[in-house]
């Protein structure tokens, strides 16, 4: 279908990746965004990469160190990962964690507490070790959405902000057209990658998508001096030092919310801020002097299962659906390349990734968020 | 996996935040004259009220021009944290008298965030406001609050302005008024409306030189009768001119030189081009704003149980068009600023790398990334001061924008030709002061927090790798890995 037109529903990693994939092949490639690309949880995450319980994590392994190469655009991207355990219970977690790996040939190195703090000048001494991965790493996430958006407009593809979806056109069990308030868009073939707001605009085609929709929290540091491992993660929190110094951590507790058709009525973070900064200063004592400067939330959906929802639909056939159920963002190099497979030659080609369909939710119990208290706060 | 699901997810943030320390009927944050009159009225209708001053802030704070612009022109006293403490009092009588009223009051107390339950978040057990001293946070409750936290400095780059002795004008009132802790000599003051005209002459007040007055319009802005005192006193004043170039060293600024060639040695460049209302704590908590160009920007546009006072609500109207005048400041500063005039100082961004859209130095510049500028995003869209501060980084430092987020708005306005106001204000966000991790933590946080706590959403399916699903790793992992959510 070379030369096609594909309308996406979404200008988050996942949409603006896959519009990129698509562009590379050819493909004409229309791109709607709501606002401005990345704005939601594609530029509000931690940057993490190193996502080996999916079936995209050989191609996002492969992919990540080429992506500022192929993009044209830096993405921070750092490889390398270490996992620093800060109690006696995390440190069996994480040689067990490591032990898997292992088996699963991922190369690891389990670190003592000198070796940690060769890696991680900011931990202390009252760690008892940590798991090195020698593979995963983490980018930047807010200038990695931004270098999609512009390798896909490099390749003719279009970006159109500020216009947010409002339904879909159909005829001959396929979608024809995608239209916002001020035009449709034709189009041969939709992805829809529009995060929490996907159920609704599913709903449109008759399509339910069971997904779940909750606020999650990060802080930031001032900067600290740069550290040779900057992917640091443990103690029950994930993070990276950015290529300026910052220290960008988040984890803990979620909220469940209700997310209409618009997507989030606002992102407000709490004083989670401050059990996140007790564990940052745990994590790594020496920059417990740090300021933190700001805290942000983001919003992000869950599939039932917790897995992504990568599939092209039956009905209509010329939908491609996509929620990574988040944990989008390190898989967007191959989320984008997947999807694009899909749109174009109905199935994946470099990975069997049949865990994702969406008919693994055929049958679920109408109550799926009541029964696992996926509720919003009443 | 067999799932059997309890209905409960334990890793929500559901009963597991703390509750605050204390709750008061009234929570003023700020006392200067307005907020000091706030919480002695609240006592004396009866309401149970805390009153808080982040002042005297530490030396490091502001060192980082935090709250206020200081640019290194304070002197040794601003370490000595008890004296300084002395001259707040002095300097304050109606202190004492809001004690005597009953109010508690907590001097070096800073407000960093105000939380409560709305759009986006249900879990909170009450509103809640965040304070913290040198020594750790708390959080306060409270029925009503009132923000009287005053305007801050605008700064507007110049060559050379990210060097000591470039400073704001409220910053300059409040060393030499308050603390008499102001290490300049010679000054001169950029603008002419009143702002301008009362720190000259508090300046004369306090034996200093004022060097000159420089003005960007062609004739003065201010209160005719405060001009003619500055006449009086033989103060020279330029009309129609902008800061060109600066002479500086070790200690700072040594002389500046005009548009028109004019040289005028000094030690100080005050800038009292304008306040800005201190809105952060606003802007933070999702309330209501309206960009009001007579009193001086944004301001808070009140509700019920959220009052603002004093400069914090607004600088005076007096008809004057603030967001104008300071538009011509920047215009001319567009006009005469050199590519490499750095604008962001804490991240080292410069005027043409603001423009250019380009990122930090520590980034390859390939040639696409080159190819971009304001001008192919502005393609895309409106100006967005975040998406700028996204790629830039300006903005994004440990002076938490304060001395750039107002100029990069209005050059954002300018290189987009549009007005102002449609220019989307920068977020404000928590913690609105600097404050270090070891501070901010709570450190005595519920157990329920540490019970609820996963690195992510304690999904147990979510994390099991592919090849281990339905194998008994996967039980393994679980049982390792995992509590709660399912039995």
């Amino acid at each position: 279908m070379s030369g096609s037109d594909v309308v996406i529903v979404g200008g988050g990693v996942t949409g603006l990746s896959a519009g990129w994939w698509l562009a590379k092949s050819g493909v004409k490639v229309t791109v709607l965004d709501k606002f401005i690309v990345g704005w939601e949880a594609s530029g509000r995450n931690g940057g993490g990469a190193s996502h080996y319980s999916s079936p995209l994590f050989e191609e996002e392994q492969r992919l990540w160190p080429q992506m500022d190469e192929l993009l044209g655009y830096p993405t921070e991207h750092q490889k390398g990962r270490i996992l620093i355990a800060m109690t006696e219970r995390q440190w069996d977690q994480y040689r067990f964690i490591a032990e898997r790996h292992t088996r699963l040939n991922h190369p690891v190195e389990l670190l003592d507490v000198k070796q940690v703090q060769e890696a991680v000048p900011l931990a202390g001494d009252n760690c008892f070790g940590g798991v090195h991965y020698k593979f995963g790493g983490h980018a930047n996430p807010q200038r990695t959405v931004q270098a999609y958006a512009w390798a896909l407009q490099d390749l003719g593809g279009k970006i159109i902000q500020h216009s947010p979806v409002t339904g879909f056109e159909t005829a001959g069990g396929k979608v024809t057209g995608v239209k916002t308030a001020n035009a449709t868009y034709g189009c041969d073939a939709v992805v829809v990658a529009a995060g929490p707001q996907i159920p609704q605009l599913m709903a449109q085609l008759g399509v339910d998508v069971p997904l779940a929709a909750a606020r999650a929290e990060m802080i930031i540091t001032e900067p600290a001096p740069m550290m040779p491992l900057g992917g640091v993660d443990g103690h029950k929190i994930y993070g990276r030092q950015t290529l300026r110094g910052n220290l960008a951590y988040g984890g803990g507790p979620h909220e469940w919310l209700d997310v209409d058709a618009n997507g989030p009525a606002a992102r407000p973070s709490t004083p989670l801020a401050r059990n996140l900064a007790k564990r940052l200063a745990e994590l790594l004592p020496k920059a417990a002097h740090l300021n933190v400067i700001r805290s942000w939330a983001g919003v992000i959906e869950n599939s039932p299962d917790g897995r992504p929802i990568i599939d092209r639909l039956n009905s209509p056939d010329n939908v491609v659906v996509a929620s990574m159920s988040s944990v989008g963002f390190g898989l967007s190099p191959a989320s984008g390349h997947a999807i694009r497979d899909l749109v174009i030659d109905g199935a994946c080609s470099f990975s069997n990734i049949d865990l994702l369909k969406l008919s693994r939710f055929d049958g679920l119990e109408k109550d799926w968020r009541e029964k696992r208290g996926w509720m919003p706060i009443a | 996996m067999d799932l059997n699901f309890t209905g409960i997810d334990v890793c929500a943030v559901n009963g597991t935040r703390s509750a605050p320390e204390a709750k008061y009927d009234l929570v003023v944050i700020g006392a200067g004259p307005s907020g000091i009159t706030a919480a002695i009225e609240g006592a004396a209708s009866g309401a149970s009220v805390l009153l808080v001053d982040e002042n005297p802030v530490s030396g490091a704070l502001m060192g980082n021009d935090t709250p206020l612009y200081f640019g290194g022109r304070m002197t040794a006293a601003t370490q000595n944290k008890d004296r300084m403490l002395e001259a707040i009092f002095m300097s304050m009588p109606d202190l004492e008298k809001a004690m005597e009223a009953g109010v508690e009051l907590l001097l070096g107390t800073t407000a960093w965030g105000v939380y409560r339950n709305g759009p986006g978040v249900q879990s909170l057990p009450e509103q809640v406001v965040g304070l913290a001293d040198a020594e750790r946070s708390w959080l306060v409750g409270f029925d009503r609050i009132v923000l009287a936290t005053g305007a801050r400095d605008l700064a507007i780059a110049f060559p050379g302005w990210n060097q000591p002795g470039v400073m704001g004008a409220a910053a300059l009132q409040m060393l030499l008024s308050r603390y008499g802790a102001f290490s300049g000599r010679r000054i001169v003051v950029l603008g002419t409306h009143d702002l301008a005209l009362e720190t000259a002459l508090l300046a004369l007040e306090h034996g200093l030189d004022v060097a000159a007055l420089v003005e960007v319009r062609d004739a003065p802005q201010g209160d005719a009768a405060l001009l003619e005192k500055i006449t009086a006193a033989g103060i020279p004043t330029y009309y129609g001119q902008s800061i060109a170039a600066s002479k500086g060293g070790l200690d700072g600024i040594e002389s500046i030189t005009l548009t028109d060639g004019t040289n005028i040695a000094c030690d100080t460049v005050c800038v009292a081009i304008g306040l800005v209302p201190s809105i952060e704590l606003v802007d933070a908590m999702h309330g209501p704003r309206a960009l009001n160009a007579a009193r001086g920007g944004y301001i808070p546009a009140g509700e019920p149980n959220v009052t603002a006072v004093g400069l914090c609500a607004g600088l005076p109207d007096t008809g004057f068009d603030h967001v104008a005048y300071r538009m011509d400041w920047v215009r001319a500063a567009l006009r005469v600023n050199a590519p490499d005039t750095i604008i962001c100082q804490c991240e080292e961004v410069t005027l043409a790398d603001l423009i250019g859209i380009q990122p930090p130095n520590y980034l390859p510049r390939p040639a696409a990334l080159q190819a971009r500028s304001l001008g192919t995003l502005l393609d895309d869209g409106p100006a967005n001061p975040d998406q700028i501060k996204r790629l830039t980084r300006s903005g994004m430092g440990v002076c938490q924008g304060r001395r750039c987020r107002d100029q990069v708005a209005m050059m954002l306005a300018i290189e987009s030709d549009k007005p102002f106001g449609t220019i989307p204000l920068a977020t404000h966000r928590a913690p609105v002061r600097p404050l270090p991790l070891k501070i901010l933590a709570e450190w005595d946080e519920p157990a329920g927090m540490d019970a609820a706590w996963d690195v992510w959403f304690g999904i147990p399916t979510q994390w099991v790798p592919v090849e281990d699903i339905g194998t008994p790793y996967q039980d393994e992992h679980r049982e390792m890995l995992y509590t709660g959510m399912y039995t």
